[in-house]
């Protein structure tokens, strides 16, 4: 590359930072957990982790962390996923496809709504409120 | 093209002695065999200061931390990790616990450390300037030249409080203030690299890691005292850090970063690596600028300080690699973000190389202000072996010892020096039970004379006196007379010589002396060794009522000083015997008994 400019420098680490940013775990509040056992990837959760990857991409989102763990345990309906982010419950995602995989970003992860037709757990946790529901 | 995995495989010197390049080689190789070849970005990086559980292989969003890796483990890392989102519980640090504790904020190790010098060790390719500057690299160097003038930059500092991190903890901004005060129309900018502590590496593992933050410190510099030439001085035994730092360079040069006009500004700086053959009196910056200008490496006396008339008589800044780290972030965050961290003399971070008898050694930062005792046990994870803690050695040779009754004190430039030590550039030696304070007082006695030039009388003769009067302490020899004498030189050493080496020199032993009297006299009146160490003052004896005659240390022995018959008491010929402790490894019955 030749000699830059103090414009190019800045565009460059503008680029840089965004897929740096990727490697950083801090400042990531939000998870997507996909369920990555045999079952899972038997039904397709390779496609499904490919595609949250572009369309977080797409959008331009940085504060979520996709991570893969093994089989959930909700193998009639793999393939599962967990969505984790504040202020919303944790919901466990099932019969996720490429297609859902976007519906999730952009409903649950964008615009705080749950995926309803999509959703097949709510860890108890979350049901029970610490304070007692005050 | 996203990636969904990121490998980090260390790159320090210390994994790399232990394979991680073939680790590396071996992870490429398994990812392409594999087919996620494209999926999995790896990453060769700095160190990351976990040295004691080395190599180390961190695997990205999940931050699985694995340790102990071996070439052959790549293809079970990318097998079952990348491919099947199964951490390989073997490798992980925590392998007991649960899946969840092999993350790196759970580990102990990394809890009480807050990284501003190893920002990016551990995290950033090195190897690749694009990273540096993802990571706000060359962003203060950007201010520096467009938005703030040279009293700015200074002010700066001013208010962040950066302090000297080689050392003696001279105020950073006094230093760059003086240089660029002084009328001249050459001035140089000169980073010490020459760490030569034993057990230091704090210095290697910050150019190893992250060159770029030097070299853009170093620009800055030169920006705000009117330099346009820099001088990284480095000791030839530093290969990886020197061929780092040469790549970095050239980095920095193609992109307009080093040379002509810099970002179009107009101001022009470069660097130049010299290599130093290794001389630890080449620390000491007089003595270090000699050694640039092709002189023998021996210090002069100051004033004139370097700052004012350095580097061929013109006007010389010269930090330690530590110091020019933190610079790009001051810049950037401000000095008042700066100066909320650490103590009320001392801002900022201290890097720490932790060595010696204990469980985690490695590489640590933490805020100025944070305990011995939760560096030793909370990051260090205690003594190795469950052995006691005798005493901990910093500031190395020309630093001290400091006890039990002073772990709890907040470490700062000032607390070290009112315990008798001195923060140095950041070794931190650990001593146990088995160690005799009389042999490690010699220990760093013996490394100073090899090191101290002779130019000055007080340190070529008095280092070597204090020398001869610890070997005849520890052989048994030493007179009451001999401690008193180890007092005077030392004190006279401190005053009369002509550097810092002279001068701190006799620190170990006088350190040694105040807290551990004790074992002193134990040597010189009872001429005995508390921990069994020097071997003149050691006595092997076999317990009667214990020895069955069994002959097995009789055959062991490898000077035949055993003597006895089969059922009958042996005897130990002490005139022959060597003090191996052969016989009591062998001795089943614990007959042999050491005095």
């Amino acid at each position: 590359m030749a000699k830059m400019t103090l414009e190019e420098l800045r565009r460059l680490r503008d680029k840089k930072q965004n897929e740096l940013q990727k490697r950083d775990i801090e400042g990531k509040d939000s998870r997507i957990i996909i369920g990555m056992g045999t079952c899972g990837i038997a039904a397709g959760a390779k496609p499904v982790l490919d595609a949250f990857l572009e369309v977080l991409e797409e959008k331009h989102i940085d504060n979520v962390s996709v991570t893969q763990t093994g089989c959930m345990g909700l193998c009639y309906v793999e393939p599962t996923i967990e969505v984790i982010v504040p202020g919303m419950p944790d919901v466990i995602y099932g019969k996720v496809d490429a297609a859902t995989a976007r519906k999730i970003v952009e409903q649950h992860i964008i615009g705080k709504q749950l995926v309803t037709d999509h959703m097949f757990d709510r860890p108890a946790a979350d049901i029970i409120k610490k304070d007692g529901g005050k | 093209m996203a990636f969904r995995n990121y490998i980090l495989v260390c790159g320090g010197t210390a994994c790399e002695s232990s394979r991680a390049d073939q680790i590396y080689q071996n992870l490429i190789e398994e990812c392409k065999a594999q087919g996620v070849a494209d999926e999995v970005q790896i990453v060769k990086t700095g160190c990351f200061g976990f040295c004691e559980q080395g190599p180390i292989v961190k695997i990205l969003p999940e931050d699985s931390f694995y340790v102990k890796v071996k070439p052959e483990d790549a293809k079970e890392l990318v097998s079952e990790h990348v491919i099947k989102g199964r951490e390989v519980a073997r490798l992980l640090y925590d392998k007991e616990s649960s899946r969840k504790h092999a993350k790196v904020e759970d580990i102990k190790f990394y809890q009480k450390q807050f990284r501003i010098v190893l920002r990016n060790c551990g995290f950033i390719d090195p190897e690749n300037i694009d990273e540096y500057i993802a990571r706000e690299g060359y962003q203060a160097l950007e201010k520096a030249l467009f938005e703030m003038t040279g009293e700015d930059i200074i002010e700066e500092l001013k208010t962040a409080g950066l302090r000297g991190r080689g050392g003696a903890g001279f105020p950073t901004w006094m230093k760059w203030n003086f240089s660029r005060q002084a009328a001249n129309d050459t001035k140089y900018v000169v980073c010490n690299a020459d760490e030569g502590d034993p057990g230091a590496y704090m210095d290697r593992s910050t150019l190893e890691g992250d060159p770029h933050s030097v070299l853009e410190a170093m620009t800055i510099c030169g920006k705000t005292i009117g330099a346009n030439k820099g001088f990284i001085y480095i000791r030839a035994e530093y290969p990886l850090a020197i061929h780092r730092l040469e790549i970095a360079m050239k980095q920095a040069r193609e992109y307009g970063l080093l040379g002509s006009n810099i970002l179009g500004s107009g101001f022009d700086f470069d660097i130049e690596i010299r290599l130093g053959a290794g001389a630890f009196v080449c620390g000491e910056e007089t003595a270090l600028l000699h050694s640039i200008e092709g002189h023998r490496g021996m210090p002069t006396p100051r004033p004139p300080f370097p700052a004012v008339k350095g580097l061929w008589g013109k006007p010389t800044v010269i930090n330690n690699v530590e110091t020019w780290a933190n610079i790009p972030v001051i810049i950037t965050k401000g000095g008042n973000w700066f100066n909320k961290i650490g103590t009320a003399d001392s801002k900022g971070t201290k890097v720490f190389a932790l060595t010696g008898k204990i469980r985690n050694s490695g590489l640590v930062e933490v805020p100025m202000g944070t305990t011995l005792r939760e560096i030793i046990y909370d990051i260090g994870g205690g003594i190795a072996n469950n052995k006691k803690f005798k005493a901990v050695q910093t500031g190395g040779p020309s630093g001290g010892v400091i006890t039990e009754d002073d772990l709890d004190t907040p470490i700062d430039f000032g607390s070290l020096v009112r315990i008798g030590s001195m923060m140095g550039s950041g070794g931190m030696i650990v001593m146990d039970e088995d160690d005799c304070i009389v042999d490690v007082a010699k220990f760093y006695l013996n490394f100073t004379v090899d090191e101290s030039c002779g130019k000055c009388a007080p340190c070529r003769i008095g280092g070597k006196s204090l020398c001869n009067i610890l070997e005849k302490i520890t052989i048994g020899n030493g007179t009451m007379k001999d401690f008193e004498t180890l007092e005077t030189i030392g004190e006279a050493m401190k005053k009369g010589s002509l550097c810092a080496l002279g001068q701190t020199a006799p620190n170990p032993v006088l350190s040694t002396i105040k807290h551990f009297k004790d074992e002193y006299l134990a040597h010189i009146v009872d001429k005995s060794c508390p921990s069994g160490t020097c071997k003149k003052l050691v006595k092997y004896t076999i317990n009667a009522e214990k020895c069955i005659g069994c002959t097995a240390c009789a055959r062991k022995c490898p000077v035949a000083a055993i003597t006895g018959e089969r059922k009958q008491v042996h005897i130990i010929d002490q005139s022959v015997c060597i003090k191996c402790g052969v016989c009591m490894e062998t001795c089943k019955f614990g007959a042999v008994e050491i005095h």
